[in-house]
């Protein structure tokens, strides 16, 4: 079952760039990319915990600000020969609004 | 009894559905707001440009609905429906109905601004907004701003710029048509545009439109003002839902309907451009088309399902040739493949998945466009074709060649270098007699050291030739995005003009549609150097530190730094950073090797509130994170010490407040010393003075980061305005020749200190126009900019969470 959260309009996040949103088991970062799709992936790089949202966003990627780890938004999976991947959550747009899946969202801090 | 059918609109969509209807099943009423039958709304933009006229579009006459027997109510607009009493109500009076048929397609949204009521303002919907339109354009010397610049806005302002009107376009995103094109077409688009002489700005925010009783002009958030006597809304269009909506009929986006185009309304349908179908919203012809066929099979008692077709766009502006469809987002598991030719205006791009082609943008000639469509239909898999599918099915068919085998084969007599007449076989003859690089095949036959363009021919006769002695040269791109060097991007950037990043990219065949966190800051640093006056710096292209103002730390807090003068400062200054310090729990205070004092572990939240403080005080952003300049350490000079020779501080300083805030290739360092002493490390700086009695020895080029160098004298001067004209200029010179992160020692490696002297030294004009430069430039960027982003936009747009959920998930 998924639950919808209207948490913003798709303009408050700049197009290549990203928002925080806190949570109870800490920020997640949503992101929109040049060709306005989004994502919403922990903000905690796999390697030291660099905030993602604040890297370069490029594709749907993003390079974290620290060291340069690049993270695939869709998968949070590292990319290149980095190891290592952060949550996901399901997240979309309608009528220029951003909606995230609170479940999901629920059943980590309860995991 | 027949039944009776009454259709509320008489557009395009409820045309088609009475021409796929049995009409003498029902007694149809057709009502239409509009004092006119159906015509082709599509080709209002032909009217409007004066290129057909209005009877040639209309599609259902008097006589057609006459033949039909369909009562026409033309110029009648219902009011209300009762679902009840099952009848609609216009002004005129009732009308009961057995079915009810909804097709009141869409409205223009006026955006919301002051004065979007004023006489004058239109939307590009139906003939009266045409005849709006043309009337304005008959004035004398007549402007038109069109807001929104996608299919609607485009169409509207080619027909008024035909008219001879003068034509601004206003949109509010990056690039032209967003929703349809990627960055790289439509930067195309709006070249062509503007080769045409229509005026294209992107990031137009609309503040207000202006005038008294009539529209004279738009206001920009930004502040630009384009005068106006007529503004056409073109920012998007508003499902027509209200009758379903009084009528308790569901709504979303559009009234929702089934497979049938059954509302939740007994008895009550919809089609076109006022429904939603399975969340989707409907805006050009094609699937309302299929809604009309399924509705007439509902209505006749059939059954009948819609099912979503692909649509695809094109702009119907003479001469433009542009076709997109499907998906052209990146994303998981997709592959691109992407055609430039930036001389003849061409583009296209695939995007697969699967090997499966899912979303085609196709620029400039778009010849082949149904046939990759038909393949995006079909789901065809292309990965026997993918080769050389990009070109086309004119390449498909004939015997696939690996490029290696094809370059075998070829004859010795075959041409590869088609500027300096160089065969294959003079090749492969320099190759057997030792040379074995293309340096060297350059060198020795001349092939391709002229356009180049041959060097991947001549690579591929080294590979055949050498087999596996032959190691691929890597290359020389600034990243994996491109192959061109930082060298060839600065040189083309300005001969082209290039002034946007989409604009770069498509002119030098990127190869990522946004390229990656290595080549975006350094374009976006040369489009600064090369416009600083027209260029808006892309802040999403700037590494965390410069586009949040402060030093990211390990642990994710930030470091911040005032800056202080030529390292002087005064017991208030002091006073306000101690303030800081225990307001915002600054865990860590140092004292730079810079002269001056870090607050480090600031939490990003804090920032701004911290950077108002601060400024109250007087001070600004030290840029301890910027590639620009620095500090100018400095001693204590003839002020103070035994031995200064000069006002060492005090020149530091007007140095400082001269060239802060300026953005550079790698950041830059100066220091003055007042004695040869040295005590302010002059010798290893950027850019150092070393004050002596008879004047000022400028040095340059020095390093004592990761490598350690002394500078280099420039000149020997007797004035401190010649001292500071010597390091403005060479600072110009640095900002406007040098690779993106080259330090300045590295760039004088590079073009030689005797040229650097030639440019700034010897040619006395060369420096004042250098210098002139870089003031143009600081007339932008000399600002603080912890003032600006503290200011409380930046509270709302940047600085804030986007929302915090912290109690909903804990429920
Ligand atoms: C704060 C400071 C150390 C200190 O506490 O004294 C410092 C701190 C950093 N230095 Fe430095 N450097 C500091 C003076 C220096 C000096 C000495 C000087 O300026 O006189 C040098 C050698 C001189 C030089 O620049 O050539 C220096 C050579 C470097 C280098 C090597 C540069 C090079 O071209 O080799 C780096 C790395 C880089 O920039 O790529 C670096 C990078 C850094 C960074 C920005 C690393 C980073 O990217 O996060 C550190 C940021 C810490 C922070 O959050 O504030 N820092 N750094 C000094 C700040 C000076 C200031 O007031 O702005
Ligand atoms: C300038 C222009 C160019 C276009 N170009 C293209 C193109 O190239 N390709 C493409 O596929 N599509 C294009 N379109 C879109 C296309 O015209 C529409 O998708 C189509 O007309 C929608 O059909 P419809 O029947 O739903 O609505 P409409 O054709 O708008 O018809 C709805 C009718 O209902 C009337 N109405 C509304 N409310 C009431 C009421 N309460 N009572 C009585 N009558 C009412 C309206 O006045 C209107 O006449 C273009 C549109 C415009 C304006
Ligand atoms: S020397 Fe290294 S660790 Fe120390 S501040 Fe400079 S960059 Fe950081
Ligand atoms: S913390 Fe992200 S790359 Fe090191």
């Amino acid at each position: 079952m998924t639950s919808w959260i209207d948490i913003a309009a798709l303009d408050d996040v700049p197009p290549r760039g990203a928002r925080v949103v806190k949570t109870a088991h800490g920020c997640v970062a949503i992101f929109r990319t040049a060709q306005d799709r989004v994502y919403a992936i922990d903000d905690a790089c796999p390697h030291k915990k660099g905030p993602l949202s604040e890297g370069i966003v490029h594709g749907t990627a993003v390079t974290c600000p620290l060291h340069n780890w690049v993270i695939d938004l869709q998968t949070g999976m590292a990319q290149g020969a980095d190891e290592g991947h952060v949550n996901t959550y399901e997240i979309k747009v309608e009528n220029g609004r951003i909606l995230l899946d609170s479940t999901r969202l629920m059943a980590r801090t309860a995991a | 009894m027949t039944c009776k059918l009454v259709v509320i609109g008489a557009g395009m969509a409820s045309g088609r559905m009475l021409e796929e209807l049995d009409t003498s099943a029902f007694d149809i009423t057709l009502f239409g707001a509009e004092p006119r039958g159906n015509y082709n709304r599509i080709l209002l933009s032909p009217v409007l440009a004066g290129e057909q006229e209005f009877n040639e579009i209309i599609t259902h006459d008097a006589a057609w609905y006459a033949e039909q027997g369909i009562t026409t109510r033309f110029g009648e607009t219902v009011v209300k429906i009762d679902k009840k009493k099952k009848l609609v109500v216009t002004p005129q009076g009732t009308t009961p109905y057995d079915k009810l048929v909804i097709a009141t397609g869409s409205a223009s949204f006026f955006i919301p601004v002051q004065g979007n009521d004023l006489p004058g303002v239109v939307g590009f919907r139906d003939l009266d907004d045409v005849e709006a339109m043309l009337a304005a354009a008959g004035k004398t010397d007549p402007k038109a701003v069109v807001i929104g610049g996608g299919l609607l806005g485009l169409e509207a302002a080619a027909a008024l710029h035909k008219q001879g009107m003068e034509v601004t376009v206003l949109h509010l995103m990056d690039h032209l048509m967003e929703r349809q094109l990627d960055p790289a077409a439509g930067y195309l688009l709006q070249k062509e545009l503007e080769g045409r002489g229509i005026n294209v700005v992107c990031k137009a925010h609309t503040a207000a439109i202006l005038g008294k009783d009539h529209v004279e002009a738009v206001l920009l958030e930004e502040g630009d003002l384009f005068p106006a006597d007529l503004v056409v809304m073109a920012a998007g269009i508003r499902p027509e839902t209200r009758l379903a909506i009084d009528a308790s009929i569901r709504v979303e986006r559009g009234i929702w309907v089934d497979d049938a185009m059954q509302t939740t309304a007994e008895d009550i349908y919809a089609l076109g451009e006022c429904v939603e179908h399975d969340t989707v919203v409907y805006g050009l012809v094609a699937p309302l088309f299929d809604m009309a066929k399924v509705l007439a099979k509902t209505l006749q008692g059939q059954t009948a399902a819609f099912v979503p077709p692909m649509v695809s766009t094109k702009l119907k502006v003479t001469g433009v040739d542009l076709f997109s469809v499907g998906d052209f987002a990146e994303g998981e598991g997709r592959e691109e493949i992407v055609f430039r030719d930036p001389a003849r205006g061409i583009y296209k791009r695939l995007i697969l998945r699967d090997n499966k082609i899912i979303g085609v943008v196709m620029y400039g000639d778009t010849a082949d466009s149904g046939w990759f469509f038909d393949k995006l239909k079909s789901g065809e898999d292309i990965s026997e074709i993918r080769e050389t599918l990009i070109f086309g099915p004119a390449y498909q068919g004939g015997e696939m060649m690996d490029p290696l085998a094809l370059v075998a084969a070829m004859p010795d007599s075959a041409e590869i270098c088609g500027c300096n007449g160089v065969c294959k076989g003079t090749i492969v003859q320099a190759i057997q007699d030792g040379a074995t690089d293309l340096g060297a095949i350059k060198a020795v036959t001349k092939a391709s050291a002229s356009c180049g363009s041959c060097s991947g021919l001549v690579e591929q006769v080294l590979a055949v030739t050498l087999g596996d002695d032959f190691q691929a040269p890597a290359p020389a791109g600034i990243c994996a995005c491109t192959d061109h060097s930082h060298e060839d991007i600065r040189r083309i950037i300005k001969s082209q003009q290039l002034k946007s990043i989409p604009a770069v990219m498509q002119e030098m065949s990127w190869k990522t549609s946004c390229g990656c966190h290595i080549c975006r800051p350094a374009l976006n640093y040369y489009l600064i150097a090369e416009f600083p006056l027209d260029y808006a710096d892309d802040l999403q292209s700037r590494f965390v530190n410069e586009r949040n103002h402060a030093n990211i730390q390990k642990d994710g807090t930030y470091s911040v730094v005032p800056r202080m003068w030529g390292g002087i400062t005064t017991p208030q200054e002091l006073r306000a950073i101690a303030d800081a310090a225990e307001k915002y729990n600054v865990p860590t205070i140092h004292v730079t090797g810079g002269q001056r004092i870090d607050l480090l572990g600031v939490q990003r939240q804090d920032l701004p509130a911290m950077w108002a403080d601060l400024n109250g005080a007087g001070l600004v952003s030290g840029h301890a994170y910027s590639k620009g300049l620095r500090t100018v350490k400095t001693c204590v000079g003839s002020d103070h010490c035994r031995f200064g020779t000069q006002d060492s501080t005090g020149l530091g300083i007007k140095l400082e407040k001269i060239l802060w805030g300026s953005w550079t290739p790698h950041k830059v360092k100066l220091a003055v010393s007042g004695c040869p002493r040295n005590c302010a490390e002059a010798t290893c700086k950027d850019l150092g003075v070393i004050c002596v009695d008879s004047g000022y020895q400028v040095s340059v080029a020095g390093a004592a980061g990761m490598e350690l160098k002394q500078t280099e004298a420039l000149a020997t001067v007797e004035t401190e305005q010649e001292v500071i004209d010597l390091a403005v200029a060479f600072i110009q010179l640095y900002r406007e020749s040098a690779a993106y992160l080259d330090r300045p020692y590295k760039w004088v490696a590079k073009v030689g200190l005797g040229w650097v002297i030639e440019q700034v030294v010897d040619d006395a004009e060369n420096r004042a126009a250098l210098c002139e430069r870089f003031e143009i430039s600081q007339s932008v960027y000399r600002t603080d900019p912890w003032a600006e982003q503290a200011k409380p936009e930046y509270q709302t747009n940047k600085w804030a969470t986007l929302a915090d959920l912290t109690l909903e998930a804990a429920q």
